[in-house]
């Protein structure tokens, strides 16, 4: 019976654990910033807890640095079952500006498997607690990929055909 | 003494209300200056390849297919939305909107592809000049680039003319790494 109830109560309350793998604490700060009154997160049931044996779910911030590396998969590792990644920040998500960088394996998917993505640098709180809401399930994805092709000719082989055809209605004039 | 002093937390508790944003039920007007993703126009670009020289992340690719297509690729996964792309477009075809609701589970839902005719200039046989940019810049990126589209890497060689053997090499760019 209990159990019952709190699994319906605490069913969507995800306690989090926050990981900085490198990261300039741009990042930290919004995401301390989105505990505050103003854009209270706890109203989602999310807490932040200070051991990754607590935790539903990770937030990495930061391009994982070589330093950090092991110690991130350890945190990963010390979390149970099912547990849920956001990577938070353009470094986290792609590496940033220092993708390509020697000390840097270039954002966290290439260490973890990553569920959620929240790029921007930094993000804006509004932008972590969309991305939250998202795993809950309570707004829909608005980002998708875009194609953009230019439908012209290029003018030069127009102008070819037009010349080609120019010269052909003067021979056919001479025959 | 104790239930005076919560008597007085209580009342000051009151006297500001309720101060929480109900973010994904109501959303706040955003503010103009923000710097969201950027737009691309495709009607306006000329495919100079500026944005991809000047981006600090290096987000921006580019690829000559062949002589006269383009493909520019916009990964959107570690750009850091500094603007200096809208900033160098001659043609003012990149706006920064001010969307910043991006978060998504697949990377590749954040990207933007262009896909550019591209027409020869009669005497250097591309149309943008480098004077902008730096020396090593003028060195590395000027003329025909062939940065790897599926790995999202960088490739740092380009040729004057269009050469389909660095094409081909560029296919299989792999990431320089000290693991192996």
């Amino acid at each position: 019976m209990l159990k019952r109830l709190c699994k319906r109560m605490f069913g969507k309350s995800i306690w989090v654990y926050h990981c900085n793998t490198g990261a300039c604490n741009g990042c930290d700060i919004e995401i301390l910033n989105i505990l505050t009154p103003f854009y209270d997160v706890e109203r989602f049931g999310i807490k932040l807890v200070a051991s990754p044996r607590h935790a539903d779910a990770m937030l990495i911030s930061g391009a994982v640095t070589r330093p950090t590396l092991p110690l991130v998969k350890r945190a990963y590792e010390a979390i149970p079952n099912p547990k849920l990644v956001f990577a938070i920040g353009s470094c986290a998500t792609g590496g940033g500006a220092w993708f390509d960088t020697y000390n840097v394996t270039g954002g966290a998917d290439k260490v973890l498997p990553v569920n959620y993505y929240i790029p921007g640098c930094p993000p804006r709180p509004e932008a972590i607690l969309y991305g939250v809401a998202l795993a809950l399930g309570m707004v829909d994805k608005q980002a998708a990929p875009v194609e953009l092709k230019q439908m012209e000719f290029p003018i030069d082989m127009y102008e070819r055909n037009e010349a080609w055809e120019k010269r052909n209605v003067i021979y056919e004039l001479l025959k | 003494m104790w239930l005076t002093s919560k008597i007085k937390q209580l009342l000051m508790v009151m006297k500001p209300g309720v101060v929480t944003l109900n973010y994904p039920a109501e959303r706040p007007p955003v503010p103009k200056n923000l710097r969201g993703q950027p737009v691309w126009d495709h009607q306006k670009c000329i495919g100079c390849g500026g944005c991809s020289d000047h981006c600090p992340s290096r987000c921006i690719l580019t690829r000559d297919v062949c002589q006269e297509l383009r493909v520019m690729l916009y990964d959107g996964s570690r750009c850091t939305y500094c603007g200096r792309c809208a900033d160098i477009c001659p043609e003012g075809a990149i706006t920064m909107s001010n969307s910043f609701e991006i978060a998504c589970d697949d990377k590749d839902d954040i990207t933007t592809r262009l896909e550019l005719f591209m027409m020869t200039c009669q005497r250097c046989g591309r149309c943008y000049e480098m004077e902008k940019s730096n020396a090593i810049d003028r060195i590395n990126l000027k003329g025909f680039r062939y940065d790897n589209l599926e790995q999202r890497a960088l490739v740092r060689t380009t040729s004057e003319t269009f050469s389909p053997e660095l094409l081909k090499e560029s296919d299989n760019y792999k990431r320089p790494s000290d693991k192996e």
